[in-house]
């Protein structure tokens, strides 16, 4: 097993130096200018040089090359850094990746979003699991019951109405009309005390919940199709046939059996999670990882726009890893070695 | 062989389907089997064989089976009107079953041992040592070398032979008075089948288990049975003890089933014989004989009426009315 997580580890770097080299040149491909939100009176030779001074004078080959230096080298050495404590080399000097628009290091940028997405699109996603996973058991072995009925129709609704929907539908219900939720994410809000910490959960039911319907529909369709395979496999007839009780059957032959497919639908669902869901970010105004991105992409600020869709891509290989090492865990027809 | 029945099954009845559109799979069934016997239950696919024994259990999905009527008598239960907790305790202790394809019977993400120990923790209260030394040793039992290491293997490490001697170690946990068979060699190659024939018949007397074996073998029911019944088109066409049956087969669907097998030291037929015909689609409860548009010997009462069992020497009966004593013909038809 190890080996063989190593193995995928090592074939992980061409991919996604690949990945890299694609995400770079689309941006730049793209027509975008860096100055262009600045206001109309600065004159074009002054443009020019600014442009110039972002380093947009240099081959496109330079531009990657360094960049990739600035990312994969200097980056992670000044998070060590900031672990550890220790100074490695001239930190000083060291170029990182930074901000057009902020001009200050992607990474601190990222570092800042990252638990309100966390807190968020995680949360709301640990609760669509735990939602999903019952839901689509139940649904299964009552096919066709009321119960399952129903769960199909919410699974369908959840599937078929976008967040901005939904989102836009709550906060008009909850806070327009009854008033009794805020519609905006307060960021600066620190929980203190009991009071404090209501305010905070009332703060994220609304995404949390849109998010959670969107994810649990997903999941428990997948649960409950699994679940349905997995039912009438001769093998639950042998159990049934050892007077073992129904729960039993279900809960301990059928459920492990049916989780394989599901497990690597959720792990492979988890880098969403770090995406941040960048359209419910947006509506409940949570300023996560998404909308950073959002602002990345309206301001034309290049670096953070490429950074950030790399370590997307990152975490997407690293949980397909996770996936498969997790599928090999509970299969045991399925051995790495 | 005179023992008391063990097992009584009268008058059983099982619909598959809705109230629009319904396949009466077993159409009156009974039969008892004695301490110790050894029943070969045979027919071809579709005759009703393997439903009937899953009646017996309730182990058939409902909906859409249900037993519309019957008794099932096993220690003074009812199993048909048994409630679940009970009925529970018959399955796995009372009664063992074996089924058909070894491959996909067991759970492919538990161990054997885990599988073999389940019915001896649910039903016997064992703890995890004894269950285990237990099971090492019904593994042994049916022929499983190095026993204790097996036990921690999973289903795909086990040949299909092997994985079949699994599942009679673990129809057999509890020491059942009964055990059903359901065609449990017709998945295997035929030197595999002889092991697996051999074993049985072996435990049986070793065990003291009445045995129900369904089959579609003639050949293998006539090397382990006491007494076969013969079913067809969902209902019992034809009862006796082995040689009886053998001797004198009285209904014509025993008789053309005896015909098609090839013999070893006869003259060679250029083709194998077969019985013209498709099995009878039981979409309606059998108003006449279901063998009749089949039979070589059919006529007029055949169509009008469906034979019951009737009895032509002691304890061997056929559904036919041609073994109707009025009819007066049994052999020289």
């Amino acid at each position: 097993m190890a080996r063989y997580a190593l193995r995928r580890l090592l074939i992980a770097i061409p991919t996604l130096l690949a990945i890299s080299f694609i995400i770079f040149a689309l941006l730049d491909l793209a027509p975008s200018d860096p100055t262009a939100n600045l206001p109309l009176t600065i004159p074009p030779e002054v443009r020019e040089k600014i442009r110039l001074s972002l380093g947009l004078g240099e081959p496109f080959v330079v531009r990657y090359f360094k960049w990739l230096e600035q990312f994969m080298i200097n980056e992670p050495l000044n998070v060590l850094e900031q672990w550890t404590g220790w100074t490695i080399g001239d930190s000083e000097n060291r170029l990182r990746v930074l901000s057009w628009a902020t001009r200050s290091p992607v990474t601190d940028l990222i570092v800042e979003r990252l638990p309100q997405t966390l807190w968020v699109v995680g949360m709301s996603y640990v609760i669509a699991v735990l939602i999903a996973v019952p839901i689509g058991v139940i649904s299964a072995y009552r096919q066709y019951s009321l119960f399952d009925q129903i769960g199909t129709f919410i699974s369908m609704l959840g599937f078929s109405i976008p967040t901005f929907f939904t989102g836009l539908l709550l906060i008009v219900i909850f806070s327009v009309w009854l008033g009794w939720l805020p519609s905006i994410y307060d960021t600066t809000h620190v929980v203190r005390d009991w009071d404090s910490f209501v305010f905070q959960v009332k703060q994220m039911l609304m995404p949390t919940m849109v998010l959670a319907l969107a994810n649990a529909s997903q999941i428990s369709r997948f649960m409950r199709a699994s679940m349905l395979d997995n039912l009438n496999q001769d093998y639950v007839r042998t159990a049934r046939a050892k007077g073992l009780r129904e729960r039993v059957v279900v809960l301990v032959h059928v459920l492990r059996n049916s989780l394989i497919p599901v497990v690597t639908v959720i792990a492979l669902g988890v880098p969403t999670i770090f995406g941040g869901a960048i359209i419910t970010e947006q509506i409940f105004r949570v300023n996560g990882i998404g909308q950073l991105l959002i602002i990345g992409i309206e301001g034309a600020d290049i670096p953070l726009v490429q950074t950030l869709t790399f370590i997307f891509a990152i975490l997407i290989v690293v949980f397909n890893l996770i996936a498969d090492l997790i599928y090999g865990m509970l299969d045991p027809r399925i051995r790495y070695d | 062989m005179n023992s008391a029945p063990v097992l009584e099954v009268q008058g059983l009845k099982t619909v598959f389907g809705t109230r629009d559109f319904a396949v009466h799979a077993v159409n009156d069934v009974s039969f008892s089997l004695r301490e110790g016997e050894l029943l070969g239950v045979v027919g071809e696919s579709g005759s009703g064989k393997s439903v009937t024994m899953m009646s017996l259990l309730r182990l058939l999905p409902s909906p859409p089976a249900r037993i519309e009527s019957g008794r099932v008598m096993f220690e003074g239960q009812d199993l048909v009107r048994l409630d679940d907790a009970s009925l529970r305790e018959v399955r796995g202790r009372g009664i063992g079953f074996v089924f058909q394809d070894p491959m996909t019977s067991l759970n492919p993400v538990f161990t054997v041992g885990f599988q073999l120990m389940e019915p001896l923790r649910t039903h016997l209260g064992f703890d995890r040592k004894a269950a285990r030394r237990r099971a090492a040793e019904l593994l042994a039992l049916v022929g499983i070398p190095s026993p204790e290491a097996r036990l921690d293997d999973y289903p795909h490490q086990f040949s299909g032979g092997m994985r079949q001697r699994v599942m009679i170690a673990i129809a057999l946990a509890c020491n059942p008075k009964v055990l059903i068979a359901d065609e449990p060699t017709t998945a295997l190659d035929v030197t595999i089948q002889a092991q697996i024939l051999e074993l049985v018949k072996d435990l049986r007397h070793k065990l003291g288990m009445a045995v129900v074996w369904i089959t579609h073998d003639l050949g293998v029911v006539a090397g382990i049975a006491d007494r076969v019944m013969v079913m067809y088109g969902g209902q019992v066409v034809e009862s006796a003890g082995v040689d009886a049956l053998y001797e004198n087969p009285t209904h014509p669907y025993t008789r053309a089933l005896m015909a098609t097998l090839p013999s070893l030291d006869g003259t060679r037929r250029d083709r194998l014989m077969t019985i013209a015909g498709q099995p009878p689609l039981l979409t309606a409860p059998p108003a006449a004989c279901p063998f009749a548009p089949r039979c070589a010997h059919v006529h007029d009462r055949c169509r009008m009426a469906n034979p019951p069992l009737i009895e032509v020497a002691p304890g061997h009966a056929a559904a036919c009315w041609l073994a109707a004593p009025g009819e007066g013909v049994q052999n020289g038809v």
